[in-house]
């Protein structure tokens, strides 16, 4: 299992594809066209690794997390430390890429959608700095989920429309700007936040985040000698977790898993664990799994991340799930908010919930690898922390129920870190 | 003996007219009325009636389509019950396309759907989503049946992509007038006349143009040009207009209308 780091769409495997109206085709290949010529063009190569050094703080920091690793088995846990880039999360790799694209094949305009608002607050900022318009397309149910980021897209200059459509979260407002985009494509670029959506967006993402990856795999083998034993992130539509595990994917001996969302819990009918609840099917202009009824309707998706709170996933996870060389798992709003709690108290470090699935994740790999009869020595995991949790205290309060000197959960991440 | 859009279309051509084409979604405001809002379009002058399958993420259409979509799936439509549609309004004569994104029918079975269209007596798919490039398993399965394969050009469509949409078509090629979404505008997109020209110079035998044709004088004024006129959001919009017989009676008028405008243009 070798070269698959060369996969380039439009097709990965029986995942993928273009399935939008033919308006958009002459604008997806000129973006494709474009994007071919300026990934081979080293003034844009260094205009954008110079706003990567200056303007994001990349490279990103490995911190090794050991009191929070005791959760883990014992096992060595680092993290990517992605919470530390500008505006608060991975997103800004991907938008300062395609703002500069933008800027590049003449047009004046950028839209986007956004979840959780990370990519939002990320699109806002590249615009800002670009001199662009901005117009971000956000599920009601989302704004007042995340109001502190709607404040700073405002901010930011940019206009936030709220979505009523369909179930007012991320799906929707991928809708919206689609049909903006189709609309207005000729002064106007959809920056698409994560590698779904038709081609070459899966490609186009992926190549502005396998950043991650890479300064990270350098990162471990120069300070550790050795690859990680394996990379676990988050995975929504998949961007941060593609980023992160490209450079891995012709290692065969490093495990990459994906934690998705499983919301009430993976047996439930309240979660957004794509993957591993979902079937092959079309949305948003890819083929590739999804939650989706008998009819081929989509299953409204349900998680307390309104990062990863989305029905689809982007087509290389599908096809990474499919040939095996990666393997996903569902993590509960419950799991995921006790690794938010702990990592805050054992490390300092207050993660994204989205982020803190992955945390999750990696807390029970360490001890499943541990109880197989691993030694904890032997074990190094890398997770991405792909995002900050400044945006999610809100939750965090009602979660934990803050008000009064904390409540039962943090009590318990307490318990955990101490013993 | 199912009828085709091809020869709905060139029947009116014989009378000297485009022909009516009119969309109208199963499930609006139910199943029951949906049809007999479709049997009320074919009996005020329509020649070809496009069913909609209601779709959870219809992002080709505008407000209009998609609140009725919405309103459909909410009652509990399921393709199952568009199939039954096609079965009744085609008994009227008519050709009765669906128009669809490709989700449902992917879901269905692409073969397996186009067997059950076709024994209900359906005359093909208009596939907004689906562009031929994408689209061997339909069209696969849509010869093997016989079943009208209509896709979308756009204003942005280059020569060589109206070729191969031209020539993977068949029954029409859906001109969209303009670049955006369904829903009904003050004027057709003035780049539609010039569109249908270009599809045609680029091989199309019949060219139908929707999106934003709502008023009988757009009508006249599409027909002066193209082999069809689409109309949907305003066929919609007057069938929501009132409950029951009255919607069914605003819808009715609307056709009659459109097809008088229509006639108009062929007069001229």
């Amino acid at each position: 299992m070798t070269g698959l780091r060369a996969a380039q769409g439009p097709y990965f495997g029986d995942f993928g594809g273009r399935f939008v109206p033919e308006a958009l085709i002459a604008a997806l290949d000129d973006l494709s066209i474009a994007w071919d010529k300026a990934r081979e063009d080293p003034t844009f190569g260094l205009e954008l690794s110079g706003l990567l050094r200056d303007y994001t703080g990349r490279p990103s920091p490995i911190t090794e997390a050991p009191r929070f690793a005791r959760s883990a088995g014992g096992v060595r846990v680092l993290l990517k430390r992605e919470d530390l880039n500008h505006t608060g999360s991975h997103k800004i790799n991907n938008v300062l890429g395609q703002a500069l694209l933008t800027r590049r094949i003449g047009k004046t305009r950028v839209i986007a959608e956004t979840g959780a608002g990370q990519h939002g607050v990320a699109t806002a900022t590249a615009a800002a700095l670009m001199g662009l318009e901005c117009t971000i397309y956000m599920g009601e149910e989302d704004t007042r989920r995340q109001a502190l980021n709607v404040a700073r897209m405002r901010l930011l200059g940019a206009e936030v429309v709220p979505v009523t459509a369909g179930s007012r979260t991320l799906k929707d407002a991928i809708n919206e700007a689609f049909r903006d985009w189709v609309t207005n494509v000729e002064t106007t670029s959809y920056v698409f936040g994560t590698v779904a959506g038709p081609h070459p967006f899966p490609t186009l993402v992926r190549d502005l985040q396998k950043i991650i990856g890479e300064e990270a795999r350098q990162q471990v083998l120069d300070r550790y000698g050795t690859l990680p034993t394996a990379v676990v992130a988050c995975v929504g539509g998949g961007s941060n977790a593609i980023g992160i595990f490209h450079a891995f994917l012709d290692d065969p001996d490093v495990a990459l898993v994906g934690c998705e969302a499983a919301g009430d819990g993976i047996d439930t009918d309240r979660h957004a664990a794509t993957i591993s609840k979902g079937t092959p099917g079309v949305l948003h202009g890819a083929k590739s799994y999804l939650l989706q009824d008998e009819d081929g309707q989509t299953i409204e998706s349900h998680s307390i991340s309104a990062g990863l709170d989305y029905p689809g996933v982007g087509p290389e996870h599908s096809w990474l799930a499919s040939i095996g060389r990666a393997s996903y798992r569902g993590i509960s709003d419950a799991e995921a908010m006790e690794a938010f709690a702990l990592l805050s108290r054992t490390e300092g470090i207050i993660p994204a919930i989205e982020s803190s699935h992955a945390l999750a994740g990696a807390l029970a790999l360490g001890r499943e690898l541990v109880e197989g009869g691993a030694r904890p020595e032997d074990v190094t995991l890398l997770v991405s922390l792909s995002g900050r949790g400044d945006k999610d205290v809100e939750t965090a309060i009602e979660w934990f129920g803050l008000t009064e000197g904390g409540g039962p959960g943090l009590r318990g991440a307490d318990e955990e870190a101490d013993r | 003996m199912t009828r085709t859009s091809g020869a709905a279309i060139d029947d009116a051509r014989a009378q000297g007219r485009a022909a009516l084409v009119v969309y109208l979604p199963v499930g609006y405001p139910d199943v029951a009325t949906s049809i007999e809002a479709a049997r009320t379009a074919v009996a005020a002058g329509a020649d070809v009636v496009e069913l909609g399958l209601p779709y959870s993420d219809p992002g080709m259409d505008g407000p209009v389509v998609a609140a009725a979509a919405q309103a459909a799936l909410d009652g509990g439509v399921r393709t199952a019950d568009v199939l039954h549609a096609v079965e009744q309004v085609a008994a009227t004569g008519a050709a009765t396309l669906v128009m669809t994104y490709y989700n449902p029918v992917l879901r269905y079975g692409v073969e397996t759907f186009a067997r059950d269209l076709a024994a209900a007596g359906g005359a093909g798919l208009i596939t907004p989503d689906l562009i031929p490039d994408e689209a061997g398993e339909w069209v696969a399965a849509a010869d093997a049946h016989g079943l009208d394969k209509v896709f979308l050009v756009a204003p942005s469509s280059t020569p060589e992509r109206l070729e191969l949409t031209a020539a993977a078509s068949r029954g029409f090629v859906y001109a969209a007038s303009t670049m955006g979404v369904t829903g009904e505008r003050a004027t057709v997109g003035e780049r539609a006349a010039e569109l249908v020209a270009r599809t045609r110079a680029a091989g199309a035998e019949r060219v139908c143009v929707g999106i934003g044709v709502s008023t009988a004088e757009h009508a006249t004024e599409v027909a002066g040009y193209a082999d069809g006129v689409i109309v949907g959001s305003a066929a919609v919009r007057a069938l929501g207009s009132a409950p029951g017989p009255d919607g069914l009676a605003a819808l009715g008028e609307l056709v009659g209308r459109l097809r008088a405008g229509v006639e108009r243009a062929g007069a001229a």
